[in-house]
């Protein structure tokens, strides 16, 4: 009842941004954390699969991270984490259909890997760090910002990978038939995963080299 | 030599902190230390400071790769003028294979000298020695007929993540050249594997497979008794320098009598792949398997990769049973892959690699054995 009196936080407030922002960069579930790592190479060899990937991480997490939040106070401690499955679960079986029914050649390129978002564990993560202890606001911008953070880099990746490997770009042909002609060739290891894993590497890489608050110590 | 020796000396402040080209200090310095043994004294104890430093350790090995070379230039040539059915003397054959490969060197050296200038560069440390040999190496492990771009784009990425982001030579995991090599392999197969491209621009009629991919395809026609001495000889198609046993072994024993390349691991390399042939002989499950055991040391790369890329001190087993383990696996692991998976003709190169990645905990596993062996020791002493 106390809390009503107070003035009541803006939607938007600095500290509600940071929520958004951090995890594009200072603390990135990929590059940064390190989570998440084998949807990332699972999914990246398109654009497409990873862009839907994408969403459908968005759509997972914002929720679960609004449901976990508004029951946290009733979630009793001992059975927290099969509480949170169960809602991750529920929101990833939803997911699954939903891009089974609109878009199911997709749904067959990311075939196991809609259902284990289940087990990703930047969503696990985000739940038991951040939606057990905040409010529905917060929690729902986490989320949105965690998964963001793991989209670009999914999104960045895929790019790569599909513009070296296959020459196309959302399956569209870019490199034009000329340098084919002349000579040129696609490179076959980008579209095996571990590309993916180098080209995560690369990202750290330079996201290191232009923030050097990043580096450890020793 | 004398004026030689001043140049460099008139040249040098220029190069030191706070002289006019610091930047190319790295530069001065590679170009210095290779024509001059270094002048570096110890100044303080009784350490004895060896001549043959890093540089001299891997001339040896330069000059242990020129055998192999040599006749690479030749056979590329000889296989050329062969598939066209003409033959030509010794000095046609080596000019047309010399034409052939400068290319390739050239832009081996251009691209990975680059880069390891540029990163000591940035580093702010020596350019270290490692790529003079591995330069010469990735030549004579590809086709002819490798597309120099795809070469250069190798080359980038065996030195950029196989060496310089794990902090320069001597910190790699992975063997250089051979990553390389894997690199071509699975970004572009079309351009080293099949039988199109291990002769220079051969005649369409004629049948430039490899012994290895007649082997795969399983055509034996050609495993004749005495094909094996032909294949020892290397006058068959197949990657620039790797054709020749007989010139590998020159260079290994060059390698082998100057204490440079260990001798431990050459000769369990091809213990282990005798060993693993023979298995297949006992088991005899098909024709692949069926083909006398000693084909397999005399086929593909597998001597060029026993003493070239399987010694690598870096990338090898350090203890002395560990060099034992870690050379007997590559062996047997190589033939497994050559006669068990279709996909890939030769093991050797994949065989290294996975033994690289396996070295350090070989030696792990041998230094606890060692370990504990001396404290039961010092139990029963004690006792």
């Amino acid at each position: 009842m106390s809390e009503e009196k107070k003035e009541r936080e803006p939607l938007f407030s600095s500290k509600n941004l940071k929520l958004l922002k951090e995890p594009l960069n200072m603390s990135n579930p990929i590059t940064v954390q390190v989570l998440g790592i084998c949807s990332a190479l699972a999914v990246t060899a398109k654009l497409k699969p990873a862009v839907v990937m994408t969403l459908s991480v968005i759509v997972v997490m914002a929720v679960s991270n609004v449901v976990i939040s508004l029951l946290r106070n009733g979630i009793p401690p001992r059975i927290r984490i099969i509480v949170q499955l169960v809602v991750i679960a529920t929101m990833v079986i939803l997911v699954d259909q939903v891009l089974k029914a609109f878009v199911y050649d997709v749904s067959k390129q990311l075939s196991v890997f809609v259902g284990l978002i289940i087990t990703n564990c930047i969503i696990m993560g985000r739940l038991e760090a951040f939606a057990m202890s905040n409010k529905p606001w917060p929690a729902f911008l986490d989320g949105i910002g965690n998964a963001l953070g793991y989209g670009v880099i999914l999104i960045i990746v895929a790019f790569f990978r599909e513009f070296l490997g296959s020459g196309t770009i959302f399956d569209i042909k870019v490199i034009p038939q000329g340098f084919y002609d002349f000579g040129y060739a696609n490179n076959g290891l980008m579209i095996l995963p571990p590309m993916a894993l180098i080209t995560v590497g690369v990202i750290i890489w330079v996201q290191r080299y232009r923030n050097r608050a990043l580096i450890e110590e020793n | 030599m004398k004026a030689l020796r001043n140049l460099l000396d008139k040249q040098k402040p220029h190069f030191l902190k706070g002289g006019k080209f610091e930047k190319f200090r790295a530069a001065f310095d590679s170009v210095e230390t290779l024509l001059y043994v270094p002048d570096k004294v110890t100044s303080k104890g009784a350490h004895i400071r060896d001549a043959v430093d890093m540089k001299r350790t891997m001339i040896v090995v330069f000059i242990a790769l020129l055998p192999s070379l040599i006749f690479g230039m030749w056979n590329i040539g000889n296989n050329h003028f062969l598939s066209y059915g003409e033959a030509h003397g010794f000095w046609a054959n080596f000019l047309y294979g010399l034409f052939k490969m400068l290319p390739i060197i050239i832009v081996t050296y251009g691209v990975g000298l680059g880069l390891e200038i540029l990163f000591a560069q940035i580093r702010g440390h020596e350019v270290s020695e490692g790529f003079f040999v591995t330069g010469l190496l990735i030549p004579l492990i590809v086709p002819p007929e490798i597309p120099l771009w795809q070469l250069a784009i190798a080359v980038a990425f065996a030195v950029i993540f196989g060496k310089e982001v794990f902090g320069g030579s001597g910190m790699n995991i992975l063997n250089p050249a051979l990553l390389a090599r894997a690199f071509l392999f699975f970004a572009y197969p079309g351009d080293i594997s099949g039988d199109k491209v291990w002769i220079a621009d051969k005649a369409d009629a004629y049948s430039g497979a490899t012994p290895l991919g007649d082997a795969m395809v399983g055509d034996f026609s050609r495993f004749t008794p005495d094909a094996a001495l032909d294949m020892f000889m290397g006058f068959m198609p197949g990657s620039n320098g790797e054709t020749s046993t007989l010139m590998v072994l020159l260079g290994g024993i060059l390698l082998v009598a100057t204490g440079i390349g260990n001798w431990r691991i050459i000769l369990t390399v091809f213990a282990g792949g005798y060993v693993m042939g023979l298995l297949f002989n006992m088991w005899g499950a098909n024709e692949y398997m069926n083909l006398p055991a000693h084909y397999h040391l005399v086929m593909g790369g597998f001597a060029f990769g026993a003493i070239y890329m399987a010694t690598d001190p870096v990338t090898a087993a350090q203890t002395k049973k560990g060099m034992y383990i870690y050379g007997f696996l590559i062996g047997m692991v190589s033939i497994l892959i050559r006669v068990f998976n279709p996909a890939y003709p030769e093991g050797v190169m994949l065989a290294i690699l996975l033994m690289n990645v396996f070295a350090p905990l070989i030696d792990h596993y041998v230094i606890e054995a060692n370990i504990k062996r001396r404290l039961k020791r010092l139990k029963l002493a004690t006792k």
